[in-house]
């Protein structure tokens, strides 16, 4: 093997969306020597996705909004299964993480006496969402991205990292990546690792997520020897477009149905009403005469059922297509166009009514959208400790949505860009300060180097398929199999295809040479994704309940005696996933008492 | 490739401290940059302005060279041509300005009166953009060479300076050509009031609604240029705290800035048309119809 | 990589979703790298409701597993999938299939301002250096309760150009680098213009860049034949909006004689100089000669 480029750096973080980049921010503040890798170039991460806002309670719409109903909120919509410690930092720290975007640049619309406006989104008990129109997510990666380069962090673009090192006593001392560019490896000695890689959404057909959306992250984690916790907790965004096919897997933000859009099945009918549930009674309106009074007075009417959390709201869905009474192409409709002017919309919805017109030629202020339930963010993941993001393996971080817990069950809109400040922000501090704590220098084990890069160039000499068509069979499989409602013998079945493809992704073999070569990229992160794959069969087919992003036909109701107060961890044993339960972390009961009667 | 810290022999045309140490000398993808790929007609585009740019500097040559006939006096109009005025050399007893009664000026009074306007039209921003693809080709049409493109080696020009040199560096007066057009917005407005003047009292004709069109389009145009819209209140950091400024700029310049190209032909035709019209007026071709 | 056209007709399992392809379409990829390439012709079946980029993707999954391409969001908001489609610089995952005519083969060229890596995937680091080199954000202290002040009515010119998505369009169809390859050296784009009307139009922002924006960052060279607002898939005024006004404030800062008489004459301080302003732009601590020549590009 030829002699390989080395980088030797404090900290490494792996993904430069917006947790990774918050975290080399703060990383590189401690004088660290900070590195960041990314699949993409700098400023494509999946972050500038996000649209409808980053939830913290600064109390400017509604001055009664603070951390703790926030904390609320946030447990409530995770069902009470959420890394209580994480949840409750998220919701304090959130506001400062906020407004120091704004000391480096970002532009959040006003309020009008020149405060950052804050709007409803579903869970939220108060308008809390800091947005700019619905470009939120490329705002703020845009600021983090313009601050990183602006303090001179070195970002390594386009490069993969195919496997963690690890240090003779299993801490975590390095990593190798691929340029994609010129098909090289890279080998770094780093005295932490942060992952920031986001989630995992391309092992479904139906995703709203990019190509590197592929549990880079959670597996490097798993290989290096962390813990996984709650994989069964994938979820789904009630209103992906399922047609036109240029659009499909697009997601329609919320906004569209806080600002009035309304669900309808194909007989017309606003079927949201017969789905709500006693949980959300209280706050929910009963009627299409009172929801549709809560858009122009918040204050005295209760909230529209469309407003529901989102996992209400993509299985009602489901059951009206499985009723039969669903749109031609799978999903049903969402309308806004019958309620709002053309004006209006464009106004409060623009880059939304842009998208759909340029994408798919669809009007959305004269047509109603078909959308249906679509692959979207994934709760679960690295298991860490609340405070500094570490993970159970020394050295090793996890912020973002590669990291579990603190979403819990299910993840509110707008938890996850706060997320990813927070969080981001705690994991480039302590590992830095990891990192800073240990003198001398990294040596990385040439072995495990040379192991991990002759496995990564056997496609080359294998002679087996093309790694799309294992692509493809994958993610039918988990949509079909591992999609929104699950039964025991489809997870089991799908487990036992699973090691299937195992062995046909062992074999994969692909073309042509190693620059620039999709194929070989796919087929190296078709690993991760059969990992990620193994995580979310096992975890979902031993969690015998439904709750949150996990729903099971064959047990409907939530176990909170049982279930409620464990979390699925899924380990490497011998080179296979183990899952085992796990006792959640026990609440403070000053915490507790926030969720009694009168709040 | 290389990181490039000074090209020899290539000074940096803006006359900053260092170039940017950016890669430069990679091989480009794609068909050679000479080969044009669009498919569409994007000749039309620039090859309309030119005709039509042409057109417009043909005609003036010719109205400023008749120096004659571009006040409809004799007929009872105070109609005066908006390339004669003011009215500097002639007797035009009561339209417009008359500054005049220039004996001594032997030319046609529309070579300087054309100045001012033509300065402003030259810099403007629109025009600038109007020229340099139709005729400079530089570049004719988006993603098709320019005509000094060096990136094949085969480029007319050797090296792109843009407007950092003389002579066009004085693109940047635009500002102070923009004054002046101001002051001749106003005379033709003036003009556009006295064609209303009849020996009878006030009347309307044909010729005083082309010049009030005139007028209108000459503001428009005039309102709308990119210097007006920064002295306005584009240059402000604040808009909250200059109100009027912010109102004016939001809700006139912008607007007007937005079809500043509509509005730069349309006051070039509306010049065209007045002048050809008081020229018939005037010559006693055709009679002027008074609506009442 | 042979230079000639080749029919390479692809096969798909498409048949499974579209009951019956009734047409095909051509499309015409170039293929190579910088030791050379050429235009390949791939007929794929012509399916309904599709972009250029899923079309690509299907020739990638089928006949040509090896193509290489950027993309990530396929919804028009990462801005990666910059390509020049019949000769006309767009995003691949935004141009519909329905607005260009199928009777013909599709062009499909890399964008052609930068080094080409492969087929269609280039070298755009010269953004990232620029980007580097420009003079960050500079805000004043919060108020008393810890945040910031901001009529939305000074915010909403920078905001325009917030939307930037940066595909680097612009970048590659400006004529000033497209055709100049030297003036690389000299000029920022119509992206960082924009991105430097930001700054300049930010109510928070205490720096003034005018006189650097000049010297370091050439709007000079900018003869505003507005192509970069043309390519623009966010619809953002390149031109009107940032780049003229900019100019107007160079103007202000530069070229103004009145201006310059009142500086004298009232005895103001003329604006930072460009060497000042630099000072606090990174571009100075010259870290591009880390990475060249080692694959890696420098942020």
């Amino acid at each position: 093997m030829p002699e390989l480029e080395r980088h030797d750096v404090d900290v490494l973080i792996i993904g430069a969306g917006g947790s990774g980049l918050r975290a080399a921010i703060d990383a590189s503040a401690t004088g660290a020597r900070t590195a960041v890798v990314c699949k993409s170039l700098l400023g494509k991460a999946h972050t500038v996705m996000a649209e409808g806002g980053v939830a913290a309670a600064l109390g400017n719409v509604w001055p009664e909004d603070n951390w703790e109903v926030h904390f609320r909120d946030t447990m409530r919509g995770g069902k009470l299964l959420n890394n209580w410690r994480m949840a409750q930092l998220h919701a304090q720290e959130a506001p400062e993480r906020v407004l120091e975007l704004e000391e480096w640049g970002a532009l959040f619309d006003r309020t009008p006496d020149g405060r950052i406006l804050q709007r409803d989104f579903g869970g939220h008990r108060y308008a809390r969402l800091a947005h700019v129109g619905d470009r939120t997510g490329l705002e703020l990666l845009r600021t983090v991205q313009q601050r990183s380069v602006s303090l001179g962090v070195e970002v390594f673009m386009e490069c993969k990292i195919i496997r963690l090192l690890h240090g003779p006593s299993g801490e975590v001392n390095g990593a190798v990546g691929l340029w994609r560019e010129s098909g090289r490896f890279v080998v770094f000695s780093a005295k932490a690792v942060v992952l920031a890689s986001g989630g995992i959404g391309k092992t479904w057909k139906f995703t709203s997520n990019s190509w590197e959306s592929t549990g880079d992250g959670h597996a490097l984690a798993l290989w290096a020897g962390a813990d996984l916790i709650d994989m069964e907790f994938v979820q789904f965004h009630p209103t992906g477009m399922v047609w036109p096919p240029s659009a499909r897997g697009i997601l329609v933000t919320e906004g569209v149905r806080g600002d009035g859009g309304v669900l309808r099945n194909s007989e017309g009918r606003r079927f949201m009403f017969d789905y709500i549930p006693d949980f959300y009674a209280k706050e929910t309106a009963d009627s299409e005469a009172e929801a549709d009074q809560w858009y122009g007075n918040k204050r005295d009417f209760r909230r529209p059922p469309e407003l529901l959390p989102r996992d209400e709201v993509a299985r009602s869905i489901n059951a009206e297509v499985k009723a039969g009474r669903g749109s031609p192409h799978g999903g049903v409709f969402l309308d806004i166009a019958s309620r709002r002017s053309a004006e209006d919309i464009k106004r409060r919805l623009p880059s939304m009514y842009h998208q759909f017109k340029e994408l798919a030629d669809v009007d959305i202020t004269s047509e109603p959208m078909e959308v249906g339930p679509t692959c979207h963010y994934v709760m679960g993941g690295v298991r860490v400790d609340g405070d500094t993001t570490a993970s159970t393996v020394a050295g090793l971080y996890a912020c973002g949505e590669v990291a579990g817990g603190m979403h819990g069950a299910n993840r509110l809109g707008g938890n996850s860009l706060s997320d990813l400040l927070v969080f981001g922000q705690r994991a480039g501090r302590y590992a830095a300060e990891h990192a800073l704590g240990i003198k001398g220098t990294t040596i990385v084990d040439e072995a495990q180097v040379d192991a991990v890069c002759n496995e990564a160039l056997g496609c080359f000499s294998a002679e087996g398929e093309n790694p799309y068509a294992l692509h493809q069979d994958l993610q039918e499989t988990m949509q079909a199999l591992v999609g929104i409602i699950r039964t025991e013998s489809e997870l089991i079945q799908a487990k036992e295809r699973l090691e299937g493809f195992a062995e046909r992704a062992a074999a994969v073999s692909v073309e042509g040479h190693r620059q620039f070569n999709p194929g070989w990229h796919l087929a190296l992160d078709l690993q991760s994704m059969l990992a990620v794959a193994n995580c979310t069969t096992g975890s979902a087919i031993e969690r015998k309940e439904s709750r949150g992003g996990h729903t099971r036909d064959d047990y409907r109701e939530s176990d909170p005696d049982h279930f409620g107060k464990v979390n699925m961890v899924s380990r490497l044993h011998d080179g296979v996933v183990e899952v085992s339960e796990s006792p959640l972390p026990t609440m403070p009961e000053e915490l507790q008492a926030l969720f009694e009667e009168g709040h | 490739m290389t990181v490039v810290e000074e090209t020899p022999g290539a000074p940096n045309p803006n006359g900053g401290v260092a170039p940017i140490p950016v890669r430069i000398g990679g091989v480009r993808g794609g068909p050679p940059l000479r080969k044009i790929l669009r498919r569409d007609t994007w000749w039309l585009q620039p090859a309309l302005t030119a005709l039509g740019l042409l057109g417009f500097i043909g005609y003036s040559i010719w109205a400023a060279l008749r120096n004659g006939d571009f006040y409809a006096g004799a007929y009872g109009r105070d109609y005066l041509s908006p390339l004669y005025s003011p009215c500097l050399t002639h007797s035009c007893t009561t339209a417009g300005y008359v500054w005049g009664g220039w004996s001594w000026w032997r030319i046609s009074p529309a070579w300087l009166i054309l100045a001012f306007p033509g300065a402003f039209r030259t810099t403007c921003y629109y025009y600038r953009k109007a020229y340099y693809r139709s005729f400079w080709f530089s570049p004719p049409a988006c993603a098709v060479p320019d005509a000094g493109s060096t990136a094949e080696g085969n480029g007319l020009r050797k090296r792109y300076s843009g407007e950092t040199r003389f002579p066009l560096i004085l693109q940047n007066i635009h500002r102070y050509t923009w004054y002046f057009a101001v002051i001749f917005a106003g005379i033709l407005t003036w003009d556009a009031i006295a064609a209303f003047r009849f020996p009878n009292g006030i009347g309307l004709g044909v010729g005083t609604i082309i010049l009030v069109i005139n007028a209108v389009f000459i503001w428009a145009y005039t309102l709308g240029c990119h210097a007006c819209r920064h002295l306005c209140g584009g240059g402000l950091k604040q808009f909250s705290k200059h109100k009027s400024r912010y109102w004016l700029w939001k809700n006139v310049l912008t607007h007007l800035n937005e079809h500043h190209q509509l509005f730069a032909w349309c006051s070039l035709f509306s010049i065209i048309v007045s002048d050809l019209y008081i020229y018939l007026v005037a010559s006693g071709t055709i009679t002027d119809p008074r609506i009442f | 990589m042979a230079s000639t056209t080749e029919q390479a007709a692809a096969t798909t399992n498409e048949a499974a979703q579209s009951a019956a392809p009734r047409r095909s379409v051509t499309l015409r990829l170039w293929r190579g790298d910088a030791d050379g390439g050429g235009l390949v012709d791939y007929e794929v079946p012509a399916l309904e409701g599709e972009v250029v980029l899923d079309v690509v993707h299907r020739i990638q999954a089928t006949s040509a597993p090896d193509l290489a391409v950027r993309w990530n969001c396929k919804a028009g908001k990462c801005g990666s999938c910059s390509a020049e489609i019949n000769g006309k610089p767009r995003l691949m995952c935004m141009t519909r299939m329905s607005t260009l005519p199928q009777d013909e083969p599709i062009t499909v060229s890399p964008m052609r301002t930068f080094p080409v890596i492969r087929d269609l995937v280039t070298d755009v680091s010269y953004n990232f250096t620029v980007a580097a080199a420009i003079p960050a954000f500079s805000p004043g202290p919060r108020e008393a309760d810890g945040t910031y002040r901001m009529a939305q009515v000074d915010i909403d010119r920078s905001q325009e150009f917030r939307k930037c998505i940066e595909c680097f369009l612009c970048q590659n169809v400006c004529h000033v680098i497209r055709d100049h390859e030297d003036n690389k050296q000299y000029y920022a784009g119509p992206r960082f213009l924009a991105r430097l009307a930001e700054l300049e139009m930010h109510p928070l922002d205490n720096l003034d860049r005018r006189r650097y924006i000049s010297e370091q960052m050439g709007i000079g060279l900018c003869n505003i034949t507005k192509c970069c607002t043309e390519v623009c898939p966010e619809s953002i005024h390149i031109t009107d909006n940032a780049i003229i006004p900019l100019k107007e404030r160079v103007v202000d800062a530069r070229y103004d004689p009145v201006a310059w008489l009142g500086r004298k004459l009232l005895g103001r301080k003329p604006p930072k100089s460009a060497t000042a302003v630099a000072a606090v732009a990174p571009l100075w601590r010259d870290r591009g000669a880390e990475h060249a020549g080692a694959g890696s590009k420098e942020a």
